[in-house]
């Protein structure tokens, strides 16, 4: 899995990208949502993959076990997926608002703010 | 001197006030502090003239050699007498000049203001200081030049003049470290004490060039004369002021403080010589070409400084002489003349030549000082004009180079302030008094007697030169030679020599281009073609091609098109993570992992398919809810990847934050937009290759990564750490709840901001009325 996760992970990026780049409202949120879940993977792989060992100290022990994970990108992680939930909940919404709004789906009609 | 400058800048900034509360006797505590620092520089004249300079020093910065140092010696003490003394007589000038100004308070700020960080500027020993002061004046330059900020004129040529003479700071401060580095000397005195090692260092030619361009651009000099006349968009007494008698000498100033270091130099001297002589023909002879008279004064003021410096150029002790006597003479007459043309402005509403006529009956005290200045201006016997102009004709005569060249400069210019004098003083005053030429008001004794005050000084120190400011002159002259022989003696009658042959030849001359001036300036709309080409337009073509060109540039890259932008962004960071990564780093092995692959067990790949499908579904399908579910797939798979490699608490966390998603996706469904292709096929193959792209970028940096994995200290540290300092054996949570706990008070913030902006857009219904 270590030699393939980059491979999936670029394709996760690429496809999430191309989602961005449509001028389609609701392919920009899946774009918005899998380019955040590309980004966490990334960090994950470059951060250094152990197999197996979690990082938590065993009950009697002062130290954990080795092999075990780094925490750090774990903990980074952690942080980056809550925001990137906060995000996605508020473009979800925002866009929402936008099509109601607007009533299109096209990213290139909404530069006139006549009605913001 | 601290004390006197900091009590300068705090009355300055506290002008405003001062007039909202004092009303228009603001003008007392204006006027009085010029004259009090004057006073108080008087008591240092002693010690001046017996050559024991006042060297005060204030700690600042000391690790960057920047320090508040000041000393006065001759030079710095003869600037800073004229810089308060024609300070004290502009702030009563001023008061009368914009009596009936709401902005008289903001107006005595930035005079206060200028005339502090000019005094600074003169008496700085250090060279950071004096760059700082050397920034103020031209940034209150800036403020004064526009003060009448209504006007679009005098806005853009206070822009101009800032541009200008802030390019030329610029090049100052080079030039400054560049001397700094060279002889690790931070202040003038040290720098003037060994002055012998620095003309080989490799640092002197750019050092000389870069104060060049900060002096030039100061003085007026040619080619950067052109913003001294657009200048005079500024209120009188700020042209009188600035733009004549002092801020426009900080060049010569500074040239002058140098001159014992660089003189040595050819480049230096012909520079000077040249570029000087170059300016006083070019000032002298686009001076005849106005009938405004703040104009004409501005290209005779151009012309003098043009002068002064080819004097600092020839380098010898009579240049030097003639220097510092022109160099008063001309602060008096020139102020003298600039006050006169501001009274005649206000009190006549015009500053045409010829227009106006025969003003010497309705305002006398006008006529009386605008006569004397002018006689100054001209040359005529018992002016310090005529001493002046003597000196100069010598010293162009006995220099060692250049001299058919100075020598035109000198005598040319002088014959052009002859006939600019019987134009200034006799036409606008005493010729047509039978004719009255009608005034709205007459002046009051602050619009004439300021003038009138200069004027007579002006003869006064002519009559009986060796009186009063010969001691000063003297030494001033001997700060700039940088030895004590240089002696001074001033002589109003020289004899029958050579020189005085030239005078009168300068004055018959003069009455001669006077009585032709009418036809020169018929005829001088013809070189228009000629002016189209100077640097005045050519500095405005720059700046409107810059403005045009930004312009074009901007809307270009940035067009308001989201897509575009981001195209930019990850075509500009591919292509810079390609450069880097294929040029500076070691390439990826593949051979070496290849035993990689026999790790990968059956339902890892059962993972990777899993997720690749869903993709490609993804980008196939056009229903929201399998897309939704589709999603909701692949990050349930991340999560599964979170778990094979020893991360159970991201696991937990993407699992609950990709259900929580769906939910809200599903919840929202029905108000979402359905699915439609609206790109054109063209830019989606574009696109593809873009996302393609970056997605193999990303994929060959992880695979890098891998290949270059580096021990972490903190996966250690927080090892050892987790148990025994914060007592708990989930390290990722020990992380995050306690050593790391204000990041994630941080992350609750954000959450809850996220969760107010939507709680504002469900409840907001601007279509229904509702305001935003």
């Amino acid at each position: 899995m270590e030699i393939l996760l980059p491979f999936l992970t670029g394709i996760l990026f690429s496809v999430s990208l191309y989602f961005i780049l449509h001028r389609h409202l609701f392919k920009l949120i899946l774009g918005i949502i899998l380019f955040g879940l590309a980004t966490n993977l990334f960090l994950f792989v470059v951060g250094g993959m152990t197999r197996g060992g979690i990082a938590i100290i065993a009950q009697g022990n002062d130290l954990p076990s080795e092999p075990y994970a780094d925490p750090v990108p774990q903990a980074l992680l952690l942080t980056a997926i809550v925001i990137g939930f906060g995000i996605q909940a508020f473009a979800i919404v925002l866009i929402k608002r936008v099509y109601q709004t607007f009533k299109s789906n096209n990213l290139d009609d909404l530069n006139n703010n006549e009605k913001i | 001197m601290l004390i006197a400058l900091t009590t300068c800048f705090l009355i300055a900034f506290s002008a405003p006030w001062l007039y909202k509360w004092l009303g228009k006797h603001v003008v007392i505590p204006m006027a009085l502090l010029p004259f009090g620092v004057m006073a108080y520089l008087s008591t240092l004249l002693p010690d001046v003239l017996h050559h024991v300079p006042v060297v005060q020093t204030h700690t600042w910065v000391p690790s960057l050699g920047i320090n508040l140092d000041f000393r006065l010696d001759g030079l710095s003490l003869l600037f800073a007498l004229l810089i308060t003394f024609f300070g004290g007589l502009i702030m009563i000038y001023a008061a009368a000049y914009l009596k009936d100004n709401p902005l008289l308070g903001r107006f005595y700020l930035f005079l206060t203001l200028f005339m502090a960080a000019m005094l600074g500027l003169v008496t700085a020993d250090n060279f950071f200081s004096l760059f700082l002061f050397w920034e103020i004046t031209s940034i209150s330059s800036y403020l004064l030049i526009g003060f009448d900020n209504k006007n679009k004129t005098a806005r853009t040529s206070a822009w101009q003049a800032l541009l200008v003479t802030g390019m030329g700071g610029l090049a100052l401060m080079g030039a400054f470290i560049l001397i700094s580095i060279g002889t690790g000397s931070y202040t003038f005195s040290e720098l003037l004490r060994q002055e012998s090692d620095f003309s080989q260092h490799a640092f002197f030619a750019p050092a000389l060039l870069l104060i060049l361009l900060g002096c030039f651009t100061k003085s007026a000099q040619f080619p950067f004369h052109f913003w001294l006349p657009n200048a005079m968009a500024a209120p009188t007494p700020v042209s009188a002021y600035l733009h004549s008698a002092t801020m426009v000498k900080a060049g010569i100033y500074l040239l002058a403080r140098l001159s014992p270091v660089f003189s040595g130099s050819e480049v230096w001297q012909l520079t000077l010589a040249g570029v000087g002589a170059a300016t006083a023909l070019l000032g002298a002879f686009l001076a005849l070409q106005h009938t405004d008279m703040k104009a004409i004064l501005a290209y005779t003021t151009i012309s003098a400084l043009g002068q002064m410096v080819a004097m600092l150029g020839i380098g010898t002790p009579a240049a030097l002489k003639a220097m510092v006597v022109y160099l008063l003479a001309h602060a008096l007459y020139k102020g003298t003349l600039f006050l006169v043309a501001g009274t005649i402005d206000h009190s006549t509403g015009s500053r045409n030549l010829n227009k106006l006529h025969g003003l010497a009956k309705s305002m006398p005290a006008v006529a009386i000082a605008a006569t004397l200045a002018t006689l100054s201006m001209a040359g005529i016997v018992p002016f310090l004009g005529f001493i002046g102009k003597e000196l100069l004709y010598e010293a162009a005569l006995e220099s060692s180079f250049l001299v058919p060249l100075l020598f035109a400069a000198t005598f040319l210019s002088g014959v052009a302030y002859v006939a600019v004098a019987i134009a200034l003083g006799y036409k606008v005053f005493w010729k047509n008094t039978k004719k009255q030429m009608p005034i709205t008001h007459a002046p009051t004794p602050k619009l004439y007697g300021p003038p009138l005050i200069l004027g007579i000084i002006g003869v006064i120190l002519g009559l009986a030169p060796n009186l009063l400011i010969t001691p000063v002159l003297e030494r001033a002259a001997q700060s700039i030679s940088g030895s004590l022989h240089t002696e001074l003696e001033l002589h109003i009658w020289h004899g029958f020599t050579k020189v005085l042959a030239l005078s009168i030849l300068t004055l018959l001359l003069g009455l001669l281009l006077y009585l032709i001036h009418d036809r020169i300036l018929r005829h001088s709309s013809k070189l228009k073609g000629i002016y189209a080409l100077g640097p005045d337009s050519l500095y405005r073509r720059l700046f409107q091609g810059f403005l045009h060109q930004a312009k074009l540039f901007t809307s270009a890259i940035q067009d308001g098109n989201l897509r575009r932008y981001v195209i930019y962004i990850i075509l500009f960071f591919s292509g810079l993570m390609l450069y880097v990564l294929w040029f500076k780093t070691p390439h990826v092995l593949f051979s070496s992992r290849l035993h990689l692959l026999q790790l990968i067990s059956f339902h890892e790949v059962v993972l990777f398919v899993l997720v690749a499908a869903a993709l490609l579904y993804l980008l196939g399908t056009r229903s929201r809810l399998t897309s939704i579910v589709v999603m909701g797939l692949v990050g349930y798979s991340a999560a599964l990847i979170y778990i094979l490699f020893g991360a159970p608490d991201v696991a937990a966390t993407q699992l609950l934050i990709e259900t929580l998603t769906v939910v809200i996706f599903v919840l929202l469904l029905h108000k979402l937009p359905a699915f439609i292709y609206l790109s054109h096929q063209f830019k989606k193959y574009n696109y593809i290759a873009i996302a393609l792209l970056f997605g193999a970028v990303m994929t060959y940096t992880m695979l890098l990564v891998q290949d270059h994995a580096v021990a972490s200290e903190l996966k250690d540290y927080y090892g050892k750490a987790s148990l025994a300092e914060a007592h708990g054996r989930n390290i990722v949570n020990v992380i995050l709840v306690d050593f790391r706990g204000l990041d994630t008070l941080g992350e609750i913030t954000v959450l809850a901001v996220a969760a107010l902006g939507i709680f504002a857009l469900m409840r907001l219904h601007p279509e229904k009325g509702e305001k935003p």
